[in-house]
């Protein structure tokens, strides 16, 4: 594999697989609370939080990406106070994995939210006569009956974080293994003359995770819901 | 222990607007679908939240609208017997029944697991998951849950009301048990009469969202003015021992000096019975009937007539202190000249008592344990 891949290559492949991997990771605990609050809640304010989260998968992602850059760049409010603690953001992978999470999140709630409002209400409901705050609630009950949909919203999510490009690119540039992802390479390699063969080295990995994920979730759901129905 | 329930809710159509308490034993919320039973049982769960009224459980405040007290469901230490048993599908039957025991107060003295197991025989289930279970079996499991949760009230929402006749009659003897051995309150939501002469101590019956009656089994069932499913259902609850067991298939029940003769019953000689008889199976005659097939024909004294908007009369009958009730024409009682004191005779086929009308009877002397 890595002598069919050219090292440049390879290193794009390497890092999207990280960013995509810590951007689901750490933006699933984050999606599951936002979910279940859409799913399960009713408060003031609802609908602004609903909008909040599904704006990046509406807005151009160009403007996430700069909107990523005024807040994250060192100039930022936020982007100054996370360099001033060891963890830059702004043209590291690690502003790759934010940009990709933003990006991602949005699919990870809907998929999330879905599953959490097929859970039966009553059962949560028997749960708390039973004796069940709402945390232990949401843990034993609402989390395993979910499941299915949340393995299936982290793959998405995760397959959406790997093929990120607009809001990536604008916010962390094209920095070959520091901020090149895989759309990124293929990107580049199209902007100069002989980079044809690399780029659809690229595009045959990018197939490949894609349909990969997409099997693997499904057979995850599937392993999921036959647990769940019992017998 | 007891529990007190006032209430006011507004519901789609009606209010409800009730008060009463539940003494130990089986209370139950008796009336037509729709009169507010499930809506109460919810409220005393803590699943809904009423607009007025205060719930008391054995000294516990758990709903005071007026001094603002709402006690999370999760702390009201309820057992709910739902009616759609709502048992976790992703959780086998062990971890069911031992769910509520996480939450239970570390030291709380709920019964054993291998007792409540025993008691329900649902030993041979505890690895299968809810999906494997026939409705019977859910249903068993479900109590076990709700008793496993040292429950200091157990609610029980038409528990039988999803099972066919087979498995009801699988069901109520362990109600019956509940009803014996533990001392907790039972409020037990039924709209079938003989479900409810079988198992209440106390009879709440609804109409509309109102209490219309309240008090003791016997003594609401044999009232002709609460007949809160209609005329058609109506009947009244006989406490007997059981006397004898005959050849041809006959047992004699002893209820207030007088004999009554049914099909066979299971019960030992000398067991307490209850027998749920409907208005319309008894005959009335104001001569003793010679030649006559049915074997039952018992002097009573008549007590009450209601009237209602139809063809028919309910009267009350009295033999010692059982009640009875029948239903007879308008047209009938005035040609026999029923009036309240009048000696008669109540006619009764032995074969039109059902063995699902016939229970066993209520001992409250057991009732003295904490746990089952």
């Amino acid at each position: 594999m890595t002598d069919w891949l050219g090292p440049e290559e390879w290193r794009a492949v390497a890092l999207s697989l990280k960013v995509a991997f810590w951007a689901t990771v750490l933006s699933l605990p984050l999606a599951l609370w936002v979910a279940h609050v859409l799913a399960r809640r009713d408060f003031p304010g609802k609908q602004v939080l609903n909008g909040l989260v599904h704006l990046p998968l509406i807005l151009p992602p160009v403007v996430t990406g700069y909107l990523l850059l005024r807040a994250f760049g060192t100039q930022g409010p936020v982007g100054a106070l996370l360099d001033r603690v060891g963890m830059p953001v702004a043209f590291h992978w690690t502003g790759a994995a934010l940009a990709a999470a933003v990006m991602a999140f949005p699919l990870m709630v809907r998929a999330i939210r879905l599953s959490i409002e097929a859970v039966d209400p009553r059962l949560e409901a028997a749960a708390a006569t039973l004796g069940a705050s709402r945390a232990w609630i949401f843990v034993t009950i609402t989390l395993p009956m979910a499941l299915p949909g949340i393995i299936a919203g982290a793959i998405l999510a995760f397959a959406k974080a790997m093929g990120e490009f607009g809001a990536t690119i604008t916010f962390v540039s094209n920095i070959p293994g520091q901020t090149q992802t895989v759309p990124s390479a293929i990107y580049a390699f199209l902007q100069v003359p002989g980079g044809e063969a690399s780029a659809w080295r690229l595009v045959i990995v990018s197939i490949c995770v894609a349909m990969g994920a997409l099997i693997l979730s499904e057979w995850l759901a599937r392993r999921a819901a036959h647990r769940l129905r019992g017998a | 222990m007891s529990v007190t329930v006032r209430l006011q809710h507004q519901l789609p159509g009606f209010a409800l607007d009730v008060e009463f308490e539940a003494p130990a034993g089986v209370t139950v919320l008796f009336g037509r679908s729709g009169a507010g039973k499930t809506t109460i049982v919810n409220a005393v769960a803590g699943l809904i939240r009423p607009h007025a009224g205060r719930i008391v459980c054995d000294g516990t405040v758990l709903f005071d609208s007026g001094a603002g007290v709402c006690v999370p469901s999760a702390r009201r230490r309820v057992g709910y017997v739902f009616q759609d048993a709502r048992l976790f599908p992703h959780m086998t039957v062990r971890q069911n029944l031992l769910y509520g025991r996480w939450f239970a107060p570390r030291g709380s003295d709920a019964a054993p697991l291998d007792r409540i197991v025993e008691m329900l025989g649902i030993g041979h289930l505890l690895t299968r998951r809810p999906a494997g279970l026939s409705g019977g079996e859910t249903q068993r499991v479900a109590i076990g849950r709700a008793l496993l949760s040292d429950p200091q009230i157990i609610l029980a929402d038409e528990p039988l009301a999803a099972l066919d006749d087979a498995r009801k009659a699988e069901i109520l003897p362990y109600f019956e048990r509940l009803r014996d051995e533990v001392a907790v309150p039972i409020l037990y939501v039924s709209h079938a009469a003989a479900e409810v002469a079988r198992l209440a101590t106390t009879v709440i019956t609804l109409e509309a969202g109102r209490v219309i009656r309240q008090g003791a089994a016997a003594e609401v069932l044999g009232d002709p003015g609460a007949t809160p499913l209609g005329v058609r259902a109506a009947g009244a609850m006989i406490e007997a021992v059981v006397g004898a067991h005959h050849a041809d298939g006959l047992s004699s029940l002893r209820a207030e000096g007088a004999v009554l003769l049914l099909p066979r019953v299971p019960q030992p000689e000398g067991s307490p019975l209850r027998v749920w008889i409907a208005a319309q199976d008894v005959m009335l005659a104001t001569q003793e009937p010679q030649g006559i097939s049915a074997l039952n024909v018992l002097p009573v004294t008549v007590q009450a007539l209601r009237q209602g908007d139809g063809p028919g009369v309910m009267v009350q009958l009295g033999f010692g202190k059982a009640r009875l009730l029948a239903r007879i024409t308008r047209r009938s009682a005035m040609a026999m000249q029923l009036i309240p004191g009048a000696q008669i005779f109540a006619v009764l086929k032995a074969v039109s008592v059902a063995p699902d009308a016939i229970g066993d009877g209520h001992t409250p002397t057991a009732g003295t344990s904490r746990a089952p």
